[in-house]
């Protein structure tokens, strides 16, 4: 197998260091398996795709669903009237959900070089995001169960608060323009 | 800075949307018809009022969708928005 290296693999030590503290957990989670779906959410074929990943896909606008567990689990968050994005371990097989939309009208995209995942974490994480993110991130309204895509720094990101943080998948040569940034954010949090 | 109100996403800062002019020019049933002048009118002449225009947008920073807003030209006061193919609504 080929040398793989993540975006942002660059940077792990230096994640690693700024997470020493109470405050504040980086790090980059490399090689997450994405998934572009796009169907029309009224078809019996969304249907049939939602059975294929376990969990129906979420038809709210900026609302995400999280099922599974281990090598099972998927994140299906919304990112369209007809388009989601399946964020889930690497390895996850993609054909699972191509059988479910068979030959109907839709498309099923692996995208997992598009985007690497970080994870913002920590006591601190929603005030370091929000150094660059204008969008209200407090858990009464951004928790865990929604989604946004949004700019944070001025880089486009797809947002999706978890109960262990934030992950914040962000365009692969946009990487390390953000991780960079968010360090250099994390500086007063960080002991 | 404006705060534009996506009919998906809901409101979001100015700065995650394009521009898209004047909405519900309508393309002409047959181009081929019509004269050099008709044409040029059609691409390049826009209404240009003080007060509230209907004109598209696309939140390309968020959902990606186009729609249109009613936006007035003199206060930049938002006065509703709606997606592709509702009808327009009346301004307030």
């Amino acid at each position: 197998m080929a040398e793989r290296r993540s975006p942002a693999a660059a940077y792990a030590g230096r994640f690693e260091a700024a997470s020493r503290g109470e405050a504040l957990r980086l790090a980059e989670l490399p090689f997450l398996t994405q998934i572009d779906v796009r169907v029309d959410p009224s078809s019996p074929a969304a249907g049939d795709i939602g059975d294929a990943l376990g969990v129906p896909l979420p038809v709210e606008p900026g609302t995400a669903v999280r099922a599974g567990s281990g090598a099972d689990e998927v994140t299906v968050a919304w990112l369209g009237p007809d388009e989601w994005l399946v964020v889930a371990p690497e390895g996850h097989r993609l054909e699972l959900l191509r059988k479910g939309l068979g030959d109907r009208h839709g498309s099923i995209v692996d995208v997992s070089a598009q985007r690497t995942t970080l994870l913002v974490a920590g006591p601190r994480a929603r005030d370091l995001l929000a150094h660059g993110c204008a969008l209200d991130l407090h858990p009464s309204v951004f928790g865990p169960g929604a989604c946004a895509q949004t700019t944070l720094a001025r880089a486009q990101v797809v947002l999706i608060p978890r109960e262990d943080g934030f992950l914040v998948l962000v365009r692969s040569s946009f990487a390390a323009y953000l991780a960079e940034w968010l360090l250099d954010a994390a500086a007063e949090y960080v002991a | 800075m404006l705060l534009i109100p996506c009919p998906w996403c809901g409101p979001r800062e100015e700065a995650e949307f394009h521009y898209g002019g004047q909405a519900h020019v309508a393309y002409p049933e047959d181009p081929a018809a019509l004269s050099d002048e008709e044409w040029a009118r059609y691409l390049f002449f826009r209404d240009n009022p003080k007060g509230v225009f209907a004109e598209r947008w696309s939140h390309s920073a968020g959902c990606r969708r186009w729609f249109n807003a009613l936006r007035d030209t003199a206060t930049n006061q938002i006065h509703g928005v709606y997606r592709v193919g509702e009808p327009r609504p009346v301004a307030s």
